[in-house]
């Protein structure tokens, strides 16, 4: 693979040499974060967010890229069923099954978390990677669609993803449908709105927010932050 | 509990912040960029840039200012003023806005909400107003006006707004014409007449002087989010008090 992110000279002998600190410093830079691109989504303000926190990451179409990253972030905007058109012609929706199977640390976002699931009805029924059992269902009515701004997430499982994070901390929304998995043994944070639904996933090394955490200010960074220490530890 | 978010908004013409009163006289107050960071900082839930130049080379200015705030702010951007086609819109976009808002285009040619909406998604979608009350003042009589408040389209604005949802508006960012830079309060009637009609999310825009009238157009007026420019763009208020403020009278409001 080749990235031009990628600093040379962090190989396993020069690091016994260097001092802790720098050391963090070159772990953020020697290991490749890619951001998917997949013809939609937030990239943008994914990348800007990771930039931030000083990684450098690689905003990449290529499957090969995809697969040997050490962390991948799948983010979404729009549509689930665009969305997942959109992965398979691009190949994605076999790279993220791939890294699923691979236990690869994988982070999607929003419409991304959404297409984890068997299925979504939003425009009709589409089918989805199937990776978490359950349905993506429409928020009930009565209350305002898209359901947009900051809500609580509740912390339903103790993670080091969740170090430094309040429990019931304000995240930033944007979404019409919302992930109803069969099961909770994934879920990992929920949310009110009407109903009170999963709002976060976690299962082995993948992480899903409905939420953004790149739009979540210092809170939302911090998850990532957390995410990464977490995935290239 | 989803709270209700206090949103600061910069109007920029020629990359330099500026805010006026009854969209004249303005005066020059700050580097946009700079601007933005200090109210991320201080716990804005979200931003509005309105373009009051907008003319193309304006444009470009603003494109380079959306990039630069997206790379130091973590919330969403709200990108406005002189927007004419989806081109414009991708351009927002790609710089790092997260929504576009839009007024004078959407009324001249309703079908960009829809193509909008297609391409980039309703959240994205951010119908712009300016109304202005009618003389015989009733529970209807806001009318729409176009070029930044300067021309009468003789469209009702709640007609307007039912079937702009109806094309793919999102959220409707409400101004109003006349209480906007009088600083005496928001027009709650229309607040709250808009916020009744539609399923989308009202900003409510145009009045603010003090902390009580950013209740009043949460409550009174049932607004999902207040937005204000000169309150706290001369530092009278910071968005922290303003959402003490909210807190204290029973609104949701995120504190950190």
């Amino acid at each position: 693979m080749v990235s031009i992110y990628r600093i040379a000279g962090s190989n396993d002998s020069e690091r016994a040499s260097v001092p802790p600190l720098l050391l963090t410093a070159m772990n953020r830079r020697s290991k490749t974060i890619a951001v998917i691109n997949y013809g939609a989504g937030n990239l943008g303000s994914v990348a800007n967010a990771l930039t931030k926190l000083g990684y450098m990451p690689l905003i990449t179409s290529s499957v090969p890229e995809v697969l040997n990253a050490h962390a991948v972030f799948l983010p979404g905007v729009g549509a689930g069923g665009d969305t997942m058109k959109s992965l398979e012609a691009s190949g994605m929706a076999a790279a993220v099954l791939k890294l699923v199977e691979l236990r690869r640390p994988l982070f999607a976002i929003c419409v991304g978390m959404q297409v984890l699931l068997s299925s979504t009805e939003e425009d009709g029924e589409h089918k989805c990677l199937g990776i978490i059992p359950g349905k993506v269902r429409k928020l009930p009515q009565g209350l305002k669609i898209p359901h947009m701004g900051w809500n609580q997430v509740r912390q339903v499982v103790r993670h080091p993803v969740f170090n430094g994070i309040p429990d019931n901390m304000e995240f930033y929304f944007v979404h019409s449908y919302y992930a109803h998995p069969r099961d909770s043994s994934s879920v990992a944070g929920v949310t009110e709105y009407g109903i009170e639904f999963c709002s976060m996933l976690i299962k082995d090394n993948l992480f899903a927010t409905q939420f953004h955490p790149e739009k979540s200010g210092e809170p939302g960074l911090k998850m990532y932050s957390n995410f990464l220490k977490y995935a290239l530890s | 509990m989803l709270t209700k978010r206090v949103i600061p908004c910069l109007d920029v013409t020629d990359g330099r912040v500026v805010k006026g009163t009854s969209f004249t006289n303005l005066r020059d107050a700050g580097d946009p960029v700079e601007q933005a960071a200090f109210y991320y900082r201080e716990g804005a839930d979200e931003l509005v840039f309105l373009d009051i130049g907008a003319t193309p080379e304006a444009r470009d200015t603003m494109v380079n200012v959306v990039e630069k705030v997206a790379r130091q702010v973590f919330v969403p951007l709200c990108v406005g003023g002189g927007l004419r086609n989806i081109d414009d819109m991708r351009r927002m976009l790609q710089a790092g806005a997260d929504k576009v808002s839009v007024n004078t285009a959407a009324v001249q040619n309703p079908g960009l909400l829809r193509e909008g909406a297609a391409i980039f998604g309703r959240q994205c979608m951010v119908l712009a107003i300016d109304a202005r009350r009618s003389g015989d003042n009733n529970a209807t009589g806001w009318e729409v006006y176009t070029h930044g408040g300067r021309k009468p389209t003789g469209i009702n604005v709640l007609e307007w707004i039912t079937e702009a949802v109806d094309l793919g508006a999102g959220e409707i960012l409400l101004t109003s014409w006349d209480a906007d830079g009088h600083r005496s309060g928001y027009d709650n009637e229309l607040n709250r007449a808009v916020s009744e009609l539609v399923a989308v999310p009202v900003i409510a825009s145009g009045g603010a002087g003090t902390l009580e009238h950013l209740y009043q157009a949460l409550s009174l007026g049932k607004a999902d989010a207040v937005l204000a420019a000169s309150i706290f763009h001369y530092r009278e208020y910071s968005i922290r008090q303003a959402k003490e403020y909210l807190a204290a009278k029973g609104i949701p409001v995120r504190l950190q």
